[in-house]
């Protein structure tokens, strides 16, 4: 995927609620528009992503698995 | 019809194993991840799970509880040492799982502004003092918890 993001977080090996717990406190670093890349290796965390990004009002740019891992792109939107 | 959503969480722990405290906390910081409001009655038997020092300590009994995959007949969790067998099995698929302690779970909660509330009535009942809580506790009764329920809460019990 050809999206720079702006930081990453790597959640490998966390379960829930870690990874968003962890998003969140990345997202609310970020400058409005800036765009966070997560890594997770927790199955839940696809729905996970998209509830919070609903939820939230941050958008969920992309997703993408690769090799076993989930890979997020979520941007700042408020 | 207009759809209204929630944004608050109220939850009452009112057990105090080790299965039955997850529940509340998983919910609570995933709540809190999300922007949610949320608060935590503790309850009864609640309120060991914020007893300084005994979050880790919680156990589970096989006895009498037959969701627990146990190689034997539920009768002979009565023998002496199965619920520390129990408990150890648990917490060792917790740790397999990556599942936080719940200490840290806590941690985690009141950081993240959780309101951990504790209830003065059962501490009166079970002799717990506020010295003998974990801080970040405010101790006050069910109408403080109701209130705050009251306010188009999802409410929930464990």
């Amino acid at each position: 995927m050809s999206i720079t993001p702006d930081q990453v977080l790597d959640c490998s090996g966390m379960a829930c609620p870690m990874p968003i717990l962890k998003t969140k406190k990345a997202v609310d670093g970020l400058q409005l528009g800036q765009i966070l890349k997560m890594i997770a290796t927790d199955p839940g965390s696809t729905s996970d992503m998209e509830a919070w990004t609903k939820k939230t009002g941050h958008t969920l740019v992309a997703s993408e698995q690769v090799e076993g891992k989930f890979i997020f792109y979520i941007k700042k939107s408020k | 019809m207009t759809e209204s959503t929630s944004n608050r969480l109220a939850i009452i722990a009112l057990h105090g194993t080790l299965d039955a405290a997850y529940p509340p906390l998983i919910l609570a910081t995933a709540a809190a991840a999300m922007d949610m409001q949320c608060a935590i009655f503790f309850t009864f038997y609640g309120l060991e799970i914020i007893r300084k020092g005994k979050a880790d300590k919680l156990q589970v009994a096989p006895i009498a509880n037959p969701a627990m995959p146990m190689p034997v007949p539920n009768i002979v969790g009565m023998l002496p040492g199965m619920t520390a067998v129990a408990t150890g099995m648990m917490n060792s698929w917790m740790h397999k799982a990556n599942v936080a302690k719940l200490s840290e779970l806590l941690e985690m909660a009141v950081e993240s502004g959780v309101r951990m509330i504790a209830c003065q009535m059962s501490m009166d009942v079970m002799g717990v003092k506020k010295e003998d809580l974990i801080d970040g506790v405010e101790v006050s009764g069910a109408a403080t918890f109701l209130e705050f329920a009251s306010q188009n809460a999802i409410s929930l019990s464990f």
